[in-house]
This record gives C-alpha cells, sequence and structure tokens, in this order.
C-alpha cells in the first residue's frame, strides 16, 4: 500500500494506482474528457491536471502514478485556471452550433465548459480546415466538432481490432481522419459505431434516417411497418430518465402506434426464423459433412469484417440473412400477400441498436425488392418520441400485432452476446437428439460478458463444441485457428459489440458507459434474460405463429422458397479501395 | 485522397527487398520508423503500396504507418522528381521576395511544396534557409544555385532543364 495525501486528506492505495483513481476513491472526481479506462489512457487533453508539492508543472492525474509521500492537490486556482484555459482553447475552433447540435444537452465539453464557467470565444484565433465524411451509409464524422481526444481511435484499434482511423498529421493541422485521407467507405470500417458511444462531442454521429420515416408516415400511399430488435427494448426508457435495466417493449408497441405505423411487429419474430434457418443449416452442416465450424450471420459488423479480412472462409458462414433483412422479406412477401398489399406500397422500417444495420438494409433483395427501406437507431427512436411529444414513460403497455409479433423467448435473448448460440442450441440439439425430452432449455456457459466463451455439449451420443465471441478484436485469433484447420470447433457465434447488441453502436450515448461499461452490459443483457425465462414459449420452433407461416407460405426450414426469402450468399471485398 | 497520384513504379526486385528487410525488423520492438525510413530510401518517397506492404508485414495498421508518415516531415507522399527544385524562404530570401518566385514555380509547374509533375521532371520544395544569404532571394535545382532571382527568370531556367529531358 501507498499513501499519500489528496487536499491534505490521507489517502492509502495499492500501487500502481493514478492519481485519478486515488481521489476517487475518496469521492473527490477530477474531470476527464479524453480518459476511456483500459482503452485510452494518453493524457492528451490535460484537463485532469493537478498540482503535486515539489513538482514545477502540472500533471495529469489520469496517468500519473500514486507515489508514497506524494501531496497533490486537486483544486487550486493554478489547476482550475488550467483547466479553464484547456477548454477555452478546445473550444477556440470548435463548431459551436450546440443549440441544434445532436449532443445538446448530453455534451462532456459542454457540461465541463459549463462546470469551470467556460468562456467560448475568449480565444477566437486561426481555424482549422475540417474533415466531414458522410461517405457511408451509417455514420457521419464532422471533424468541426472533434476534440482530438482520440478515444475513437483507441476503441476502433484496441477493442474493435479494426484500426481504421488514426491522428494524421501534426501540430494544429492535426486531425482524426481514415489514412491518405480516405473516404471511410472505401476502407475496412465495419460500421459497428462503438466510436460515435465514446465520442464526447457530437463530431461522430449514426447518419439520421428519420427524414425519411416521418415521409413514408406521411405518404398516404404507403403502407408503413416497424419492427424493433430485441435490445431496443433494453435501452430505451434509459433517454425517458428510466433506470438501466428497463424494460420497455409495451411501451415501445404503444409509441410506435402513436407515431401512426400502420403496424408494429416484432424482430423477436424474425429472429426465430433466422434460429428455424439457421439450426437446420448447422444440423445438415453436422449429418452431411459440410463446412464447419459454421459462424453466425446475424452481424452485420461481423459481416463486413469477414467479407474484407477473412474471405477465405466465407464458406463457414451461414447462409441465412439476418432477423433484420428476414423480417423485411417476410413483411414484403409473406405479410403482403395474406393483406393483398403490393410490395412496392410496403415500406419496410426496423429500429436498431446498430449502426451497421444501416449499411446492412441493402445487403439483400427478394424479387427486386430492398428487403429493408429505412433503420433507424434506439437513439433516433427516442428523438423521433421527443419531437412528437410521447412521453414513453406515461405511456400504458400494449401487444404487437400478429402474426410477426409473436415470438419465443429464444428470438428475445439474440441481442445478449450468446444469445444466438444458446438460441440455435434449444433448437438444434431438440432435432439432433433423438430423445427431445433430453434437450436442453437453457445453456448458461454461453453466457454472460467474457470475450470469448466456449462449452461443448454430448448430443446423441457425439460431441458439440461452440464458442461465442464478443468484441471483433477477440474473433481474429480464431479465425486464424479455423483458416489453419486447428479449430475443433462446430459452431461459433460471432457478435461485433463487446456485451452483443445491448452494447451496439446505436444505442443509447452515457457519458457514464466510459466507467461502467459492464455493469450497463450486464443490466441491459437481465433484461432479455428475464424475459425470456417468463415466458412460455421459449424455443424457436415452438412458436406457433412461426410454425403457420412455414406450413402456409415456405415450406420446410432450408427449403427452395426458405432459401429464396430467408437465405443470401456472401462475396469477398477489398480491404481498402484506392482512388 | 492524399499522396501522389503518379502510377506505382515499384520493381518486383524493390518489393523483395523490403519484404526481407521487414522480415528482419518484425520482431526488434519500435520497428516502425527503421522500417519506413528504409523504404523511403529504397523508393524515394511512401507510396500507398509501400504503405500497405509495411503495414501487412509489420501487422500495424495502415493508419499507424500514415500517421507516422505525416506526423514527421523526413517521410514523403510524393516522389522527387529528376530536378529537385528548392526554393528558399528563410528569412533573408522571403524579404527580398522569394514568395514571388515560389509562386510562379507553383503556377508553371501546377504543383505545391512536397508534390512532383506528372512527368516526373520535377519536385518542388519549399525550403528554410540554404546559407547563402547574401546572394538572396536563392533557387536551387539539384546542386545548381540561382541567386537573386526573380519572377520573371523562373520560366528560362525551367525551359533549360526540360531541354536536358
Amino acid at each position: 500500500m501507498i499513501s499519500l495525501k489528496i487536499n491534505n486528506i490521507p489517502v492509502y492505495v495499492e500501487e500502481g494506482t493514478t492519481l485519478l483513481e486515488a481521489a476517487r476513491s475518496i469521492g473527490i472526481k477530477v474531470p476527464t474528457l479524453c480518459h476511456l479506462k483500459g482503452i485510452s489512457e494518453l493524457g492528451a487533453c490535460r484537463v485532469c491536471v493537478v498540482e503535486v508539492k515539489g513538482m514545477n508543472s502540472l500533471v495529469a492525474a489520469c496517468e500519473y502514478p500514486a507515489r508514497e509521500g506524494m501531496e497533490v492537490f486537486t483544486n487550486t486556482p493554478r489547476v482550475l485556471n488550467s483547466r479553464k484555459t484547456t477548454i477555452e482553447l478546445i473550444l477556440s475552433d470548435h463548431r459551436k452550433d450546440c443549440l441544434s447540435c445532436e449532443r445538446n444537452t448530453n455534451c462532456e465539453l459542454q457540461r465541463l465548459s459549463h462546470k469551470y464557467d467556460c468562456d467560448s470565444h475568449r480565444f477566437a484565433g486561426a481555424q482549422r480546415e475540417f474533415v466531414y465524411d458522410d461517405s457511408t451509409d451509417y455514420l457521419i464524422r464532422d471533424n468541426s466538432k472533434c476534440i482530438l481526444c482520440r478515444r475513437c481511435i483507441a476503441v476502433c484499434k484496441r477493442q474493435q481490432g479494426v484500426g481504421v482511423i488514426g491522428a494524421n498529421e501534426r501540430g494544429f493541422a492535426t486531425h482524426v481522419a481514415c489514412p491518405f485521407d480516405m473516404e471511410l467507405a472505401h476502407t475496412p470500417c465495419v460500421g459497428c459505431g462503438q466510436c460515435i458511444n465514446v465520442c464526447p462531442t457530437g463530431a461522430l454521429q449514426e447518419k439520421e434516417e428519420i427524414t425519411r420515416v416521418q415521409e413514408a408516415l406521411a405518404n398516404p400511399g404507403k403502407y408503413v411497418v416497424v419492427g424493433y430488435a430485441p435490445s431496443v427494448r433494453a435501452a430505451l426508457a434509459e433517454t425517458f430518465d428510466m433506470p438501466v435495466g428497463t424494460n420497455c417493449q409495451g411501451r415501445i408497441n404503444t409509441a410506435l402506434r402513436y407515431l401512426g405505423f400502420d403496424k408494429v411487429f416484432d424482430v423477436n419474430c424474425s429472429a426465430d426464423f433466422t434460429i428455424m434457418e439457421e439450426a437446420h443449416e448447422l444440423v445438415s452442416r453436422i449429418r452431411n459433412g459440410g463446412t464447419l465450424p459454421m459462424f453466425t450471420s446475424c452481424c452485420p459488423g461481423w459481416i463486413n469484417h469477414i467479407q474484407k479480412n477473412f474471405p477465405e472462409l466465407l464458406p463457414n458462414l451461414s447462409s441465412c440473412k439476418s432477423p433484420q433483412q428476414m423480417f423485411g422479406a417476410l413483411i414484403k412477401h409473406v405479410f403482403g400477400k395474406i393483406e393483398g398489399i403490393d410490395p412496392r406500397d410496403l415500406f419496410v422500417v426496423t429500429v436498431m441498436p446498430c449502426t451497421a444495420k444501416k449499411g446492412e438494409k441493402h445487403r439483400t433483395f427478394t424479387d427486386g425488392f430492398a428487403d429493408v427501406d429505412a433503420v433507424i437507431t434506439t437513439r433516433e427512436l427516442s428523438s423521433l418520441c421527443k419531437e412528437n411529444g410521447i412521453l414513453l414513460n406515461e405511456l400504458p403497455d400494449s401487444e404487437p400485432d400478429r402474426p410477426f409479433g409473436e415470438y419465443s423467448g429464444a428470438g428475445m435473448i439474440f441481442g445478449a452476446t450468446g444469445g444466438v448460440m444458446e438460441a440455435a442450441l434449444r433448437t438444434a440439439v431438440t432435432i439432433l437428439e433423438p430423445d427431445a425430452r433430453l434437450a436442453p432449455l437453457e445453456f448458461t456457459e454461453v453466457r454472460g460478458l467474457n470475450g470469448v466463451k466456449s462449452a461443448g455439449y454430448t448430443v446423441d451420443g457425439k460431441q458439440i463444441k461452440v464458442a461465442v465471441v464478443n468484441g471483433l478484436n477477440n474473433v481474429n485469433a480464431i479465425c486464424e485457428a479455423v483458416k489453419r484447420g486447428e479449430s475443433d470447433y462446430q459452431f461459433i457465434e460471432v457478435m461485433t459489440c463487446p456485451g452483443g447488441c445491448v452494447m451496439g453502436g446505436g444505442q443509447p450515448i452515457r457519458a457514464t458507459i466510459v466507467k461502467h461499461k459492464a455493469e450497463i452490459a450486464a443490466a441491459r443483457a437481465n433484461v432479455l434474460y428475464a424475459a425470456d425465462k417468463s415466458m412460455y414459449t421459449r424455443r424457436s420452433h415452438n412458436n406457433a405463429s412461426l410454425a403457420k407461416i412455414y406450413a402456409d407460405h415456405i415450406g420446410e426450414p432450408c427449403g427452395e422458397q426458405a432459401h429464396k426469402l430467408l437465405h443470401t450468399h456472401y462475396q469477398a471485398l477489398p480491404k481498402y479501395i484506392k482512388q | 485522397m492524399k499522396g501522389s497520384t503518379l502510377p506505382f513504379d515499384g520493381t518486383p526486385e524493390q518489393e523483395t527487398k523490403l519484404r526481407q528487410k521487414l522480415n528482419e525488423l518484425k520482431s526488434t520492438p519500435g520497428a516502425l520508423m527503421p522500417a519506413m525510413q528504409y523504404a523511403q530510401e529504397l523508393y524515394g518517397y511512401l507510396p500507398y503500396e509501400v504503405q500497405c506492404i509495411i503495414a501487412e508485414e509489420l501487422d500495424v495498421t495502415l493508419s499507424e504507418v500514415y500517421g507516422v508518415a505525416t506526423f514527421y516531415s523526413q517521410f514523403s507522399l510524393y516522389p522527387k522528381g529528376k530536378y529537385k527544385i528548392g526554393i528558399c524562404l528563410g528569412t533573408a530570401c522571403y524579404v527580398n521576395g522569394s514568395q514571388n518566385v515560389y509562386d510562379k514555380l507553383q503556377q508553371l509547374l501546377g504543383i505545391t511544396s512536397g508534390e512532383c509533375t506528372d512527368d516526373r521532371l520535377f519536385s518542388l520544395d519549399a525550403t528554410r534557409c540554404v546559407g547563402c544569404c547574401g546572394m538572396a532571394p536563392v533557387m536551387t535545382v539539384n546542386d545548381d544555385v540561382y541567386g537573386r532571382i526573380k519572377p520573371e527568370d523562373v520560366e528560362a531556367i525551367l525551359a533549360k532543364y526540360r531541354e536536358r529531358g
């Protein structure tokens, strides 16, 4: 243990503790702007400076280690003045359109500026020329609001193992961008949006599709159908000041009706279809000597990654469309047929916890129609509700419409890491096990927040080995092992975001996510597991609406019609495109 | 996209040499800087294709390589021409009007400092003091030094080197 004094208060901490953590341990919060524990610890922004007795210059508390006998002061006039000047310098070439900024009232720079009583126009000096990148379908980088904290760079490289952005040039010309200042669309960016969730300001945002949704809703010629992903119900409530871990699915159904959608369905239902197809595909590969291990294909970030980085593993990828794309295809070609509505007149909207889903919407077409027309994130649904004066916290619950609103608990848990695996096993093991009564219902080994989880099950006397990976940085080693033929898994689930979709790049932005990531991930996942547990139907193949739709419109899982509607194929893509 | 728009003309021999060197360097910590210095010596500059090879062999991202390449002024994204023109923007030359000469050079060559013409004949660099302030303003072409130069002299000087080819 080390003993030191912070503001004359004795503090005892373990060796290796930073001054930031030491101060926090006695209830003193030193402000930070660039710090992202465990991921980005650069001391770049200088907002966390503190004074140490005997040292000439101020030190960055976020990276400076506590030492025996140290006397630290966190609130001297010199410290406070330095912080204020630093923030004012950051503000000097920051585009200050705060009133209309997406991050207004949820901006870390704004909060600090207010806290330190800053004059945002004190240094009205030179302005940088800014990069504005809107080349992708899912993300906008507006460097006029970038404060060069480098959190996005760190998350992209160290958490996700993607690394398509960096700090280019030096001095006043320094800016965050892709190599050679390429457009993001020409790089192996996977679209996960984790950079958005850690950006302290409005420099990174999803590409909004609210406008297109509103236009469709206002168009009397369009029949507008909406479905929302499992994870949306686990997080939307947070944006209406309800506690983390509040399930608001009943209110979402009501809110979507208030917004004017003609039908409110649930993507949990198409997740059940995904499991029917994926489980049958897995069983067929195991029985017929197909390519193994099979990778899941629900996560568009992962699809982008494998297409650009591991094209030789594309035969291992399940040919199933994602639940979102299956939802669109089912609405336009099955629901449309049932209701007698031309696919041309149907407008399919999905609400997703994910930015990569925006890029995925035009990935698959069925009979010439894009499966999905517009994708909005959980954040955008929150904005849409607020703009329309819908007070989510005061709404009554309601049920989704039928038939694409009926789902099993297996569809529900899709949003958490391990959820797709567990859902698939619930069905696959039932098919493989001659005595279905022996098939277990819960596969708890694949749950939890570890980056890589593996488990083995004996089914019909044979061993099935599975792995679950979340956080894209963890997937490369597994892919390399599969490439070398050294992997003995039969089935591998991959989710790009650490924690799975509940922690997706389209989920509510919380400054506290920086410190309490694991707790938030666990609370959101718990919403889904608790909902699953409370349900009578917990296996996808027991979903009655699904069984009827297969019988009336699709035929066998993995059959001809199923392939047309619910499957796709993937191509290798170049990593970088030189223009 | 930033960087040279000239077609990459690296030879297979150069690539073999580079990959060999990168393999030697791979296991040493801090290999990126020496690797990039070697590559720049080999190719004369660091085009996209070369940076991709460095990233691949050293298992770092292209972003990291590019970040380093644009941080240090010793690295160039553009090749040097057969005739390397330097125009001094140091104090003595500047007060004697070297900016006007520099502007004229940019206008005639269609390139700016650090770049190279498409025919790879001329490259242009705005330099600091070259050490002969008495002759200000000074322009250099490879080892030839031109002193007390005026914007109207530039065209004839360029023509001389063009004739030599």
